[in-house]
């Protein structure tokens, strides 16, 4: 089990606190520079450890950035705290995204990046939370997250803790149907501390989603399932901190999400073939450039 | 130790279940029921009566019901999940691996009647195979109770495990072969009969029958060890070496099909730390005809005169 990077902890406890106070285009910006030192640190491990699912990563980042920055009441030096908020990253593929920003809070030290995916590293291509501080549920077979984090808001409403419990979902993802069961459960017992998050880039591993299997329309698949959906550019700070406010209503939170897979680097943004492949080592100086920009 | 069983009073061990469960959730308020529906066949009614926000119907969708329990503890909750064995298990696997046992959530999962306790509704609802595919997932118990007593006993066991588990809760009534204040404990075995000439393992509805083949047994000489092995992993393997060693051979016997349950769990021991002589005793691998679960036992061989007679084969020929 990795453990607490005490120092980059207080970092982040205080860098919380000051956009707490800060006005809305400077968070915006911290975010910004957070969500680019994420992909810089996601790119390197994925270069080390030669896999990894870039393309699904950057599409992610900005929204799990938003959540851990400004959002989501967490703290990496009590990971299980009993009135933490909760995030379970059902897109367990992009596990790569998650360990970045976890290092980031101080959930665990950001040296241990560096053993992504290597033999015997608690960094599994999938996350697992014995392992690994942050992580709530493992994770990585498509579908499993959503029904965990309706348990997880029930619990939080059953025990009077008040927690907020957020869930992300790739967009191909919501072929499976488990999570129409649970976006059922949820609707039926109105869980308004929930917010799902659909990452919509409009591509799954093979092919674009509306060629392989429709999902359109989804906004209204989720309202008729008793759901208050707001949609957002998925890497436009300020519209994903509107959206992730507290639901208004009894009704819990859709956010769908439009975003561009492999985000941030020119020559794999809406490419399907970049749902996880490796860059050469050409290919990554380039996108070092681009994501240092 | 019971000597005889055959006229003794039948139990449905799902009613022990709900009883025992009121207990716990009275003294525990962590503690919740996640069902699909299943509130009449699972003997929660009164649970509901008595604790309605702590018994979470999500409806006929078993993948939700697995994955909603594991939220549930994630939650801090302590949550039982009580649902039909073969729906539990065949459509929630997935869930059962990934989320429960490899998350290390404290959810215990209750299968329901389970074998063929389904009778004539057929093979779709009989659940032979779940003894071989939960064995397959890592770091979950699999226990099989064979009576009121031990099915009690096992989910206190159960809420008080810091991990989670897999209870197979009987529907097909059988005798009580414990007394009521027995304790579980995961990896021991209980002897029910001594005997030196062969061993009887076996679980749930086959623990009063083996019980019974052993007093058949000993009015023709033989001498019948049975076993209740009720903690099919982890298994009692001192249990099952010392039989070894110290009888002609060993039997088990298990409503389940024998491609993965107690008996691979023996025959995988035996074979590869001391080589005994075996019969695997169970359903073929093949689906049950139409007939009531009391047809469907005699019909595979799973009676009393069934294990009688694979004693008699392996008392009778061979060395020790």
């Amino acid at each position: 089990m990795l453990t607490t990077d005490d120092a980059q902890a207080e970092h982040y406890l205080r860098l919380r606190r000051r956009l707490a106070d800060g006005d809305v285009a400077d968070v915006a910006a911290t975010l910004a520079e957070l969500a680019r030192q994420v992909r810089q640190a996601d790119l390197a491990m994925i270069r080390r450890a030669g896999l990894g699912h870039i393309g699904s990563d950057f599409s992610v980042i900005d929204i799990l950035v938003t959540l851990y920055g400004a959002v989501m009441s967490v703290d990496p030096r009590a990971p299980l705290a009993a009135d933490r908020d909760r995030l379970i990253l059902s897109k367990g593929h992009t596990a790569g995204a998650l360990y970045a920003v976890l290092a980031q809070c101080g959930f665990f030290a950001e040296s241990a990046l560096e053993t992504f995916a290597g033999p015997l590293s608690p960094l599994n291509g999938h996350p697992n939370r014995t392992k690994v501080p942050g992580v709530e549920t493992n994770t990585g077979p498509l579908g499993h997250g959503f029904p965990v984090a309706v348990g997880v808001a029930l619990a939080s409403r059953l025990s009077g803790s008040g927690h907020r419990t957020f869930v992300i979902l790739g967009d191909g993802e919501l072929q499976e149907g488990s999570n129409w069961e649970a976006a059922m459960t949820a609707g039926h017992h109105r869980l308004s501390a929930l917010t799902a998050v659909v990452d919509r880039n409009m591509l799954q591993q093979g092919a674009r989603t509306e060629e392989t299997k429709r999902l359109e329309p989804l906004a209204d698949k989720w309202i008729s399932f008793g759901w208050d959906v707001r949609e957002c550019d998925g890497h436009d700070h300020r519209e994903l901190l509107a959206a992730f406010a507290p639901a208004v209503g009894d009704r819990p939170v859709c956010v769908i999400a439009h975003t561009t897979k492999g985000k941030g680097v020119s020559f794999m943004e809406d490419r399907v073939e970049w749902h996880h492949k490796v860059p050469s080592q050409e290919q990554a100086t380039t996108a070092f450039e681009e994501l240092a920009r | 130790m019971t000597d005889t069983v055959a006229a003794a009073p039948l139990f449905d061990c799902r009613k022990a279940f709900a009883e025992e469960l009121i207990a716990l959730a009275t003294a525990d308020e962590r503690v919740v029921v996640v069902c699909n529906d299943s509130v009449g066949s699972s003997n929660l009614v009164k649970f509901r009566e008595l604790f309605p926000d702590r018994l979470i119907n999500v409806g006929i969708a078993e993948q939700d019901l697995v994955g909603v329990a594991a939220g549930l503890a994630n939650g801090g909750l302590l949550p039982f999940v009580s649902a039909a064995a073969p729906f539990l298990t065949g459509r929630a696997l997935e869930q059962i691996k990934a989320d429960v046992a490899y998350s290390h959530a404290r959810v215990v999962l209750c299968g329901q009647s389970p074998g063929m306790a389904y009778g004539e509704l057929g093979p779709t609802h009989h659940s032979i195979e779940d003894l071989s595919w939960i064995r397959a997932v890592a770091d979950l118990p699999v226990i099989v109770p064979a009576d009121p007593a031990e099915t009690r006993a096992a989910i206190r066991w159960a809420a008080a495990h810091d991990g989670p588990s897999f209870l197979r809760i009987g529907r097909f009534a059988v005798p009580a072969v414990h007394p009521d204040d027995i304790t579980f404990q995961p990896g021991r075995s209980r002897q029910l009969t001594e005997g030196d000439d062969v061993t009887v393992i076996a679980v749930g509805t086959m623990v009063s029958r083996a019980v019974d083949a052993a007093a058949r047994l000993r009015d023709e000489g033989i001498a019948l060890r049975v076993i209740n092995m009720a903690s099919i992993e982890p298994l009692d393997e001192a249990a099952v070496l010392r039989a070894a060693s110290e009888t002609r051979g060993v039997i088990t016997v298990e409503e389940a099909t024998v491609t993965g349950g107690l008996g691979a769990a023996v025959a995988g021991l035996l074979s590869q730390q001391r080589p005994t002589r075996m019969r695997i005793l169970g359903v073929p691998r093949t689906f049950a005809p139409t007939g009531s679960t009391e047809f469907l036992l005699t019909h595979f061989g799973l009676t009393a005169d069934g294990i009688a007679a694979a004693a008699r084969q392996l008392a009778g020929d061979g060395p020790r």
